[in-house]
């Protein structure tokens, strides 16, 4: 017995095929991984299931739910379905709800729309929903805004909503993208726990092999718009039998191959560094609170190695990141740059600025709209005055990152995110910097690209005896390019050693907690990948 | 381009052309009076009709044109070139005294209302064509500066304005070589509604008195002065009507057109 059954599911939007022939199945209560990179049609899969396809859109092939076929349905069935029968929680937690109305009245309108009960019972529903979604009554309020929490918070409060009325599927697009690797923990927990428990079937939709391979009873991988495999989770992952299948399993696990070749002087110096904000006041005459957004932080890099910071959002990184770039000043401490003192802004000489540069994590917001990618890559030559063959180094540097010279009088929105990336690592390089801080610089990418990204910056750390600095929230990654690694917490360095070191063995509890909650592929799925 | 675009291009090249060609020729002569010939209908011999002194209303269109145009034209610049760099100043240092004082600035001038002054400028230099300038112009200054300094405001958090200070330049250069070129779009559209609004300023400060004096021509003045003989002779007020209308039309369809025709990503959409 099938709960969900799609046969055949093929769509257009304006004659631009986007799912060719997509099938299928999900049984009641279970959990069905549906993984794949972006723009591989995952997430189009799953608005068809719920009927709020974009207008435009040519539909073909049945989606089957509890019998009926709901490309046939009729727009007042279809509302009647949603919500109750078929609940959906998106990627963005800060979007996903509406910021001028209250968590109580949000869980409760899904009640109110399906007249599921009056306004009274429907707030006691929500109460009840948002306490099994681990938000009880005493801290969270039903009046409470959804600024007032975090996105983890946020994300169970869209959750509740989705399972308000038990609905017998329950659709994920990326839920735990956007969020921490302990907040995603957390919340596939829960929602491992709610699919338990109310028997509800679970749809996955996921880039992270990694978070299907400990949720999904049964996956599909997906690839320009087909789905190119599928079956039990297991099997999948241990066989492989598409060679898709096996790409981006290679690259999720992907290593760059590096040899370590940190030198023993110092390149950059932190000591105790201090940077604190003034928060708001909260009330109007009460002094401004002050946060400590980097406390006492000391670190060192050494020339040519590769240094890992992680992690939580909010735990200062990115502000220390700042104060090392010299573009915000520290409070007390200090910070050198080969023994020379970074200073934030004017202040700081311009020949000691070009001794390190940066990536950022948005392949969209890196760049200038407006200027063709020569004059991009080019910035840095402000630093150090512009040379004469300007442009044949920047085509040099161009053609270094694997792109070509003839890119330069492109404009950024041609290049995809991954090529965005090596753009902004050709501009990083191309004064010649001792230090480059990649700052979540391959967050953003999909996991083929990502590997590819990874190899490149090996490759160039080894052809130009760079030093890194790599601030990323994702283990897995820290742990396959960087030689050293520091965890960070609250605005202070809790735990620091070689990379394998802490995360084989991590000796902070905070550190461990991190470690534990880093979603895996089980190690003997991995093992029999060396057999083919 | 789409017909929206070439449309308020053709309106607003149509008054443009009548404004210039009006410079060196009109069919009639505007200070000429022929009562004889008062208050005719459209006819072969006057295409739009004539005035209660018998004036071709034809060639005071022309004129008039020239009036609004320049007017208009001249407040807009005075908005922008005063309002864009306080914008820009306020956000490269925003949160500071100086971001606060030039906003604070702005609201004290949002505040007063826009005829008032006028009227106060007019009242003591008297009226003309260049206190209408004045008036309009520095009521364009804080409407552009407000838009300059909120579209900023949300350019500075991107990380290619990072990129530039890791780059060593200081805001100033950030802010003429990043931020102004992002917010050409903007501005443009807010441009040509501020032009538009400026025809329809001096055209209402014309309508009561206080814009450009007889005997230079103006199509609030001609809205005015037709009032009283509407049900006479009702085309001498519905063709300045027209002007306003179809010349303010063509600028906000400019406007909207030209942002979406100049920005390479919504060039790549369609």
């Amino acid at each position: 017995m099938t709960l969900l059954s799609v046969r055949g599911l093929s769509l257009s939007i304006d004659a631009t095929p986007i799912l060719a022939e997509v099938s299928f199945d999900i049984a009641p209560g279970e959990t069905f991984g549906l993984v794949g990179e972006s723009g591989s049609g995952k997430s189009m899969t799953a608005l068809g299931v719920m009927g709020l396809l974009p207008s435009g859109t040519v539909a073909a092939g049945e989606v089957r739910f509890a019998g009926e076929n709901l490309l046939s349905l009729p727009e007042r069935r279809l509302t009647a379905l949603r919500g109750n029968e078929i609940g959906m929680i998106f990627q963005e937690p800060m979007t996903a709800l509406n910021p001028m109305k209250t968590i109580g009245d949000q869980v409760a309108e899904t009640l109110l729309i399906h007249r599921a009960a009056r306004r009274a019972e429907a707030r006691a529903a929500a109460r009840d929903r948002l306490a099994r979604v681990g938000l009880p009554e005493e801290r969270f309020p039903l009046s409470l805004y959804p600024h007032e929490l975090s996105g983890g918070q946020r994300q169970r409060v869209a959750i509740a909503m989705a399972i308000a009325l038990r609905p017998k599927l329950l659709i994920a697009d990326e839920p735990t993208t956007a969020l921490d690797v302990t907040t995603q923990a957390q919340i596939l927990d829960l929602l491992k726990r709610l699919t338990a428990e109310e028997g509800m079937a679970l749809m996955l939709i996921t880039h992270d092999l990694a978070v299907v391979a400990g949720m999904a009873t049964h996956v599909a991988v997906m690839q320009q718009g087909r789905i190119v495999e599928d079956g039990a989770t297991g099997t999948v992952f241990r066989t492989r039998a598409h060679d898709y299948t096996r790409k981006l399993f290679a690259a999720s696990g992907h290593r760059p191959a590096r040899t370590a070749r940190t030198r023993p002087e110092t390149l950059l110096e932190v000591e105790e560094a201090v940077r604190e904000y003034a928060l708001p006041r909260p009330t109007a005459f009460a002094p401004h609170p002050r946060l400590r957004a980097v406390d006492g932080v000391s670190l060192t890099i050494r020339r040519g190695e590769s240094l890992g910071l992680v992690g939580e959002s909010g735990c200062g990184k990115s502000t220390l990141t700042r104060a090392i770039l010299g573009l915000d000043p520290i409070q007390s401490g200090r910070v050198r740059l080969g023994g020379a003192e970074v200073t934030a802004g004017r202040t700081m000489p311009r020949a000691l600025r070009a001794r390190m540069q940066v990536v950022f994590q948005d392949p969209y917001g890196s760049f200038n709209p407006r200027h063709r990618v020569g004059r991009l890559v080019a910035e840095p030559f402000h630093l150090t005055g512009t040379p004469t063959d300007a442009s044949d180094r920047v085509a040099a540097a161009l053609e270094e990152v694997g792109l070509e010279a003839g890119d330069m009088t492109k404009y950024i929105h041609e290049f995809s995110g991954g090529q965005r990336q090596r753009v902004a690592i050709a501009r990083a390089l191309i004064i010649r910097p001792d230090l480059i801080v990649l700052d979540e610089a391959v967050s953003a990418l999909d996991v083929r690209v990502r590997a590819q990204v990874l190899d490149l910056l090996a490759r160039l750390q080894d052809s130009h005896g760079l030093a890194y600095l790599f601030v990323s929230h994702d283990l897995s990654v820290v742990r396959a390019v960087t030689d050293r690694v520091l965890v960070m917490r609250s605005g202070r360095i809790v735990e620091e050693g070689e990379t394998e070191t802490v995360f084989t063995r991590p000796s902070h509890p905070y550190t461990r907690q991190l470690v534990a909650a880093t979603p895996v592929i089980p190690a003997n799925w991995k093992e029999e990948a060396h057999d083919d | 381009m789409r017909l929206p675009l070439l449309l308020g291009l053709a309106l607003s090249l149509a008054a443009l052309l009548a404004a210039v060609v009006s410079l060196v020729w009109t069919p009639y002569d505007i200070t000429a009076m022929a009562i004889a010939e008062r208050l005719q209908p459209p006819s072969p011999a006057h295409w739009l009709g004539t005035d209660h002194f018998g004036r071709d209303i034809g060639a005071m269109l022309m004129a008039g044109a020239q009036t609004s145009i320049a007017v208009a034209l001249v407040a807009v610049g005075i908005g922008m070139g005063a309002g864009v760099p306080l914008g820009l100043i306020a956000a490269a240092n925003r949160g500071s005294l100086i971001d606060e004082a030039v906003m604070r600035l702005n609201d004290l001038v949002f505040a007063f209302p826009s005829l008032v002054i006028a009227i106060l400028i007019t009242a003591v230099f008297g009226p003309s064509a260049l206190n209408a300038i004045l008036a309009i112009g520095i009521f364009n200054v804080p409407v552009f500066a407000r838009v300059t300094r909120g579209a900023a405001l949300s350019l500075w958090t991107l990380d290619f304005i990072r990129a530039a200070e890791v780059a060593g330049k200081g805001p100033a250069r950030i802010s003429v070589e990043h931020i102004l070129p992002n917010l050409a779009n903007l501005l443009i559209v807010q441009g040509t509604i501020q032009f538009s609004l400026g025809i329809l300023a001096e055209a209402g400060l014309s309508y009561v008195g206080l814009g450009a004096q007889p005997p230079t021509a103006s199509w609030g003045r001609m809205l005015a002065e037709a009032q009283t003989m509407v049900t006479l002779a009702p085309h001498v007020a519905i063709f300045p009507g027209l002007a306003i209308v179809l010349t303010v039309l063509g600028l906000n369809l400019l406007g909207d057109g030209l942002r979406d025709h100049l920005d390479p990503r919504l060039r790549r959409i369609r």
